[in-house]
């Protein structure tokens, strides 16, 4: 079981949030024509073993999208932060 | 190497059982191989068998980072089943069923192959009528699939809940009567033993570290046993594809995610089959040793770590408990996890690369195990011929790039969704 410091609620056990995926995925303009940056957006991951930084929503909490750097072999989780405070 | 019999097992009998040899060759690295399969695991084990058998290369050799029967091949619930709807998948797994048929006696290795029969349950009217769909289907293509109702079902598995207070009544099922179970690490031996019959070396504790490159062209592999050369390189890794491939250079639509399977202790026969939830992602099988074997849910986050977590084990038993009550009192045993290539479209990639010299075979799913025999016959093909065989052309990398996708799970393109 990981423990997320929701930095709203306070440390929580995973099953109260939902997964969401890969947040360094950049995703392209929406008026972007490029096939192959949109490919990339949706398919292609870089599937680190060790850190990776990724989506979760409190939805049993808070629900806010949260940015969350774990490491993908311990599950140490090393930091937690506003998804909205992550791109300017 | 000699051969299994029954007079071989007679002849050690009569001598004290202390004639038997290692079932494969305990091999060390040569300086270099035509072939050369990096992981030991089925599908790398049966394209070193079929490389030898169907295309005689045999200067191959296949290096395995633990030890034979220690990676997913022996990670897994060993369901085999051909009962696939889309167009590529269908044919390949009962191009992989009928190599299983035949598995025991090609191989002189008796993977204990026990056509059973899997039924999966249909919930609603409606998943009748999708199951008898897929049933069509499979029968077009000449795979045995029965529908059955509620009554047939009934009898076939009376275990099963059919009270009034069933969380989700059973209307139906589809049955395959050839699908089954086998042994899963008779499999790994059998195939090493084979291999290692025809010339294959088989080399464990061997883990391959880096890419030695010669221009644009990948000509070995670096291992923790020096520097191996190789014409070609066939990558057969589940689990750890992502991290391999990035060393080649290779970018992938692949996650690895987690897995978890269950034992329950050994009881007395009672679940013939092999069962399949259509409400929920469970089933069921009983070993030959007595334990009930439970599949479920993916963990769902990125992960490289083989060891579970208790959130899925409470979905799992949930879900046992709501099929099966009358095994509520059993208790678990023990519990595993794999890591599993968790890919977009929920089908396998192989396929050749954008890197000269390198093939690429993972991408597996939760799914391998039942495709080992038929993927190391195409993968083997591959690397022998540099073409794609007509059986897998499906499978390609291209294939998300084009949206030619063959989506089983019917989950859209985020791995920890199929």
């Amino acid at each position: 079981m990981l423990r997320i410091d929701c930095p709203c609620c306070g440390v929580r056990d995973h099953s109260e949030f939902r997964y969401g995926g890969d947040a360094t995925a950049e995703r392209p303009a929406h008026d972007n024509p490029d096939l192959d940056a949109w490919y990339r957006y949706v398919y292609v991951r870089a599937n680190p073993k060790g850190l990776h930084r990724e989506f979760w929503q409190h939805v049993l909490g808070c629900r806010q999208w949260l940015v969350v750097e774990r490491d993908t072999v311990t599950h140490s989780i090393h930091s937690v932060s506003f998804s909205r405070r992550q791109r300017a | 190497m000699s051969r299994y019999s029954v007079f071989s097992l007679l002849r050690h009998a009569a001598t004290g059982n202390r004639g038997w040899q290692r079932a494969w060759r305990a091999a060390s690295p040569k300086a270099s191989y035509d072939v050369v399969i990096i992981g030991g695991g089925g599908h790398g084990l049966a394209t070193a068998f079929y490389l030898a058998e169907n295309h005689g290369i045999r200067n191959v050799a296949v290096l395995e980072k633990g030890y034979i029967g220690g990676g997913n091949v022996g990670r897994n619930t060993t369901v085999i089943r051909s009962n696939y709807l889309l167009d590529g998948n269908t044919q390949f797994y009962e191009f992989s069923m009928k190599l299983w048929e035949g598995m025991s006696t090609a191989l002189n290795f008796n993977v204990m192959f026990s056509q059973r029969g899997q039924l999966v349950t249909a919930h609603s009217a409606d998943q009748l009528d999708t199951f008898t769909h897929r049933a069509n289907v499979m029968r077009s293509n000449g795979i045995d699939a029965e529908i059955l109702d509620r009554e047939a079902v009934r009898k076939l598995v009376p275990y099963l809940d059919f009270s009034d207070t069933a969380r989700f009544p059973i209307h139906g099922a589809i049955f395959q009567g050839r699908a089954g179970t086998a042994r899963h690490d008779a499999v790994a031996w059998g195939y090493a033993r084979a291999a290692s019959g025809h010339g294959v070396d088989i080399i464990e504790g061997c883990e391959v570290t880096d890419f030695v490159r010669q221009g644009d062209r990948i000509i070995g592999v670096e291992t923790t046993r020096g520097r191996i050369g190789a014409g070609r390189i066939g990558l057969a890794v589940a689990g750890h594809t992502s991290v391999l491939a990035q060393k080649a250079g290779l970018e992938l639509p692949i996650e690895s995610h987690l897995l978890q399977a269950f034992v329950t202790e050994p009881v007395k026969p009672l679940v013939d089959h092999v069962v399949a939830y259509g409400a929920d992602h469970f089933y069921l099988s009983q070993s030959d040793k007595g334990g009930l074997v439970f599949g479920g849910n993916l963990d769902g986050y990125n992960s490289y770590a083989q060891r579970g977590n208790t959130g899925v084990l409470r979905e799992v038993c949930e879900a046992a408990i709501a099929l099966m009550p009358n095994i509520s009192r059993l208790r678990l045993l023990r519990h595993w996890g794999g890591i599993m290539d968790m890919t977009p479209d929920a089908s396998p990639i192989i396929s050749l690369t954008p890197v000269d010299g390198l093939y690429l075979n993972g991408g597996w799913c939760y799914g391998g195990f039942k495709a080992t025999p038929a993927s190391g016959w195409c993968f083997a093909e591959m690397l022998a011929t540099g073409e794609t065989p007509a059986l897998i052309r499906g499978y390609g990398l291209g294939r998300f790039r084009s949206g030619h996708m063959i989506d089983e799970a019917g989950a859209g393109p985020f791995a920890w969704l199929q």
